[in-house]
C-alpha cells in the first residue's frame, strides 16, 4: 500500500492545515481570531476558508455584533474525520521510515 | 516531501492546536509575586489586629469606633493587595509573552479571564453580603473557596497545572470553615505560601530552560 495515498491533497497547504488545527480544538472561531493566530492577511485567509467550506470541511456562521458582521467558523464531522486521517497518515509515514 | 518535513508539519499542528486553545504565557513569577504580596498584606493585617486588641485592653473593652476603623482599614488593605498582586502578575506574564513573541491579549487569554471572572465575581458578591451582615469569620474561607473554584475553572484554558493550585485552595478554604477564628493563618497559607510554591514549581518546569536559551 502506498502511504502517500492517505495524505489529503487539500491539506498540502500549510494555511488550510493551520485553520483545521485551530478548529479541531475550538468550538467556534471568528475570522479575526483565525487571522491573528495564523498571522495572515484578509484575502489570503478568505480564499482558503472558501476552499475548505466548498469541500464541506467547515461550517460558516454569519452573525452580527452590533452593526458589524461577525463571521465565525466551526469544523464539520467530515472535516474532523479528514483532518484526523491526514494526521494518522503523516504519523504512519514517519513511523514506516524509522 | 520527506520525513523531516512531515515531522515539522506534525509539530506545527501540535503547536497551533495548543496555542489556539490554551494561554501558555502565564508566568510562574506572577505566582511568586502574588504570594509575596499576600504575605506582606497578611503581615500588615496581623500587626493591625494586634494593635486593635492592645487598644481593646487599654480601653478596657470593645469600642465601636475602633472596630469600624479596623474594618475599613482591612477592606482597603485587601483591595490594595489584590491590585498590587494583579499588576505585578500581569507584568511578569506580559514579559514572558513578549519573550516568546506571543500576544498577551488573544482569544485564549480572554477565555482565561472570563472563566476566572465568573466564580470570582460570584465570590465577591457573596463576600460583600458577609461584610454587610458582619460575618468576618467566613470571609477568609469564602475567598479561598471561590478563588480555588475560579482557578479550576480557568485551568481548561491555560497551563493545566493551575488546577492543582485551585484544588489546594478549595481544600484550605473548607478546612478553614472548621477553624473559623484562624482565617488569617489560612489566608496567609493559601494566598501567600501556596502561590510562592506554585510559582517556583511552574518557573522551574517551564521557564528555567527557556530563559537560559534566550
Amino acid at each position: 500500500m502506498n502511504p502517500i495515498g492517505n495524505l489529503n491533497k487539500l491539506f498540502d497547504s500549510r494555511i488550510r492545515l493551520g485553520v483545521m488545527s485551530i478548529l479541531v480544538v475550538n468550538e467556534e472561531v471568528s475570522f479575526n481570531d483565525l487571522k491573528q493566530m495564523l498571522e495572515l492577511t484578509d484575502g489570503n485567509l478568505a480564499s482558503h476558508l472558501t476552499t475548505l467550506e466548498e469541500n464541506g470541511y467547515l461550517k460558516v456562521h454569519k452573525g452580527f455584533v452590533g452593526r458589524k458582521t461577525n463571521t465565525t467558523y466551526s469544523i464539520t464531522k467530515a472535516g474532523e474525520k479528514a483532518f484526523k486521517s491526514h494526521l494518522a497518515a503523516l504519523e504512519n509515514m514517519i513511523r514506516s521510515i524509522e | 516531501m520527506n520525513e523531516q518535513q512531515h515531522l515539522e508539519t506534525l509539530s506545527d499542528i501540535k503547536r497551533i492546536m495548543e496555542r489556539s486553545s490554551r494561554f501558555i504565557s502565564l508566568s510562574g513569577l506572577s505566582g511568586v509575586w502574588a504570594g509575596l504580596s499576600g504575605l506582606a498584606g497578611a503581615w500588615i493585617a496581623y500587626n493591625w489586629l494586634n494593635n486593635y486588641y492592645n487598644a481593646w485592653e487599654a480601653h478596657g473593652g470593645y469600642s465601636d469606633a475602633d472596630f469600624a476603623g479596623l474594618r475599613i482599614k482591612l477592606i482597603l488593605l485587601a483591595a490594595a493587595v489584590v491590585l498590587v498582586a494583579l499588576a505585578g502578575g500581569t507584568y511578569f506574564t506580559w514579559r514572558r509573552a513578549r519573550r516568546n513573541q506571543l500576544p498577551i491579549w488573544d482569544p485564549t487569554s480572554r477565555k482565561v479571564l472570563v472563566n476566572i471572572a465568573i466564580p470570582l465575581a460570584t465570590g465577591a458578591f457573596f463576600i460583600l453580603g458577609l461584610i454587610a451582615d458582619n460575618q468576618p469569620a467566613l470571609i477568609a474561607p469564602s475567598c479561598l473557596v471561590f478563588y480555588g473554584l475560579a482557578l479550576v475553572n480557568a485551568s481548561k484554558y491555560t497551563l493545566s497545572d493551575i488546577r492543582y493550585l485551585g484544588i489546594a485552595e478549595i481544600v484550605l478554604g473548607i478546612l478553614n470553615v472548621f477553624f473559623l477564628r484562624r482565617g488569617l493563618y489560612f489566608w496567609t497559607l493559601g494566598f501567600g505560601v501556596l502561590h510562592i510554591i506554585y510559582g517556583i514549581v511552574m518557573w522551574w518546569k517551564y521557564e528555567r530552560t527557556a530563559k537560559a536559551g534566550s
